[in-house]
């Protein structure tokens, strides 16, 4: 399946799908030495977030988040790629210093954890390997 | 989103990769606000200073900026550090945290901003004139440049300020636009302001009633606030409703130029501040330190402290902040010698809100800052007593809070 975006930051990624339908904060919500999602209670809770084709609705929080961002990518920590419903100033700043591909204006109910995503420019392609055809 | 022949050379990264990154930075944050086109500004303010909120990622982040060329192109003031970047000795100021504070500072002033370290840029230089556009962040000056001296400007945050120092430019929407600065809420307000606590409460009160509208106030005959009066409304109306621009008839600059009433404009009273002081106000009566100056201290501020506190000596720590270019002032005025006289201090560059106040085993604040509060108490989760500054100087006085 194919999705068109908005690049926020242009750029290609490729890696597993990890969705939350909840935003994230990155400041003081992931830990930048683990990589972990560690805001009590969030839907992705103890979840490792490296690698990954980070999906979720958009960011909250302190503007901070954008340095969280940074330093996740200084310590190899940080997602592969960045898809958001509907970016805004904190996650947007912190992908473009963090050079984290990212993509906006996506409907994520379409993305489910665990699928392969490719992030290439303005698009965005989903497999999902694991599913009857 | 057009851009200029010069601004897509900037982001094809003929100024280098530092003000690649930094037009990257303005230009992406236009699409997603859905701008048409970029505004040059004619001056910043970045917020990001204190360590204590920015931590290790932000030091290392502007370091690497700053050694790859980052260089601002517009006057370019700073908000305030967490800590006096003079006398952190003398103040009991971590040595690690110290280190770490002044790396960032020097980062700042490797890319060519003025370490002013103040939330009031507007009282030491950088005071814009009437619309023009401008980028700043730090959320009580932004209210003080768009509200008291009329000029535009959205509440940036610290990286996009500062991409905007680098390119001399913002995107171009909300507050830059004319159409978004028109009033609909009308504000009422019958209550006695006698006080800049009192002016304070009724920010904060306020500033949880607007739900993202621009505010309009109509004050009682005879009552005139001057440029402290509306720093301490602003600042508490930001704090606790994030309004970027409030309108007051007859006193601030837009609304005596034109009509900035919409015509579907709520009208809302208030006539009594109690529930702002109730909400505001704690229950502590120890006082470990008592604050002026959220925002900075004005020079007539520090004057007023040292009028109250007539030769008395302190029985509790007492802090004025203030920009570094006021101390001085305060200084040629012998207002230092006269605070400091009785025990209390004047703290030049900082901020409590990120100092490492528990480290100084400081865990009770008298204030008469609305701002000052509501963060001390979020950020920091110390004890606040809230009252008018003649209390808070009792309480210095005193050493706890009177009733």
């Amino acid at each position: 399946m194919k999705l068109q975006g908005r690049a926020i930051r242009r750029g290609y990624a490729k890696g597993e799908a990890l969705v939350s339908h909840q935003p994230i904060g990155f400041f003081g919500g992931v830990d930048p030495q683990t990589g972990m999602i560690v805001e009590a209670g969030h839907q992705l809770e103890g979840q490792p977030i490296g690698g990954r084709i980070l999906v979720f609705p958009q960011g909250k929080g302190s503007t901070v988040g954008s340095y969280t961002l940074y330093q996740l990518r200084k310590n190899g920590l940080a997602p592969a790629g960045i898809i958001n419903e509907q970016s805004e100033a904190i996650v947007a700043v912190g992908a473009i210093i963090a050079d984290i591909p990212m993509i906006d204006s996506i409907d994520i109910s379409q993305i489910a954890t665990g699928d392969t995503v490719t992030i290439d420019g303005t698009l965005v392609q989903v497999n999902r390997v694991n599913t009857q055809a | 989103m057009r851009l200029t022949r010069e601004e897509e050379a900037a982001l094809r990264g003929n100024r280098g990769p530092a003000a690649r990154k930094a037009m990257e930075i303005v230009v992406a944050l236009g699409e997603v606000y859905g701008a048409e086109e970029l505004v040059p500004v004619s001056s910043v303010q970045v917020a990001g200073v204190s360590y204590g909120n920015i931590g290790q990622a932000g030091l290392e982040f502007l370091s690497e900026w700053a050694q790859q060329g980052a260089r601002v192109v517009v006057p370019t003031t700073l908000n305030p550090a967490g800590m006096d970047l003079e006398a952190w000795q003398e103040l009991g100021i971590p040595e690690a945290y110290a280190l770490s504070q002044l790396e960032v500072t020097e980062a700042y002033r490797d890319m060519g901003i003025t370490i002013s370290c103040s939330c009031t840029p507007y009282l030491v230089g950088n005071s814009p004139a009437l619309h023009e556009h401008v980028a700043w962040s730090e959320s009580s000056a932004v209210s003080y440049a768009n509200s008291v001296l009329g000029a535009r400007t959205n509440r940036e945050g610290g990286p996009s300020a500062l991409a905007a120092a680098i390119t001399g430019r913002t995107a171009k929407y909300g507050l830059h636009l004319e159409q978004n600065r028109q009033a609909r809420l009308v504000v009422e307000a019958a209550c006695a302001l006698r006080s800049l606590a009192d002016f304070s409460a009724l920010g904060y009160m306020v500033g949880q009633r607007t739900a993202d509208r621009v505010p309009y106030f109509r004050l009682n005959a005879g009552v005139r606030p001057g440029p402290d009066e509306l720093k301490a409304l602003g600042a508490a109306m930001a704090a606790s409703g994030a309004v970027a621009l409030y309108h007051v008839q007859g006193v601030t600059p837009e609304a005596r130029l034109r009509d900035v009433l919409a015509t579907d404009a709520e009208v809302i009273n208030i006539e009594s501040l109690e529930e702002g002081y109730e909400s505001l106000d704690g229950s502590q009566r120890d006082i470990d330190l008592v604050w002026i100056g959220c925002p900075h201290a004005s020079l007539a501020e520090i004057e007023h402290v040292a009028d109250e506190l007539a030769g008395r000596r302190l029985k509790a720590r007492l802090w004025i902040t203030a920009a570094r270019d006021v101390l001085n002032a305060a200084k040629s005025r012998r207002l230092t010698d006269r605070i400091e006289g009785c025990g209390g201090r004047i703290v030049a560059d900082a901020c409590l809100i990120g100092a490492p106040l528990r480290e100084l085993n400081i865990t009770s604040v008298a204030t008469n800052s609305g701002k000052g509060t509501f963060y001390l108490r979020s950020h920091q989760g110390l004890q606040v007593r809230f009252g008018s500054l003649v209390q808070c100087v009792e309480c210095a006085v005193a050493g706890r809070w009177l009733a």
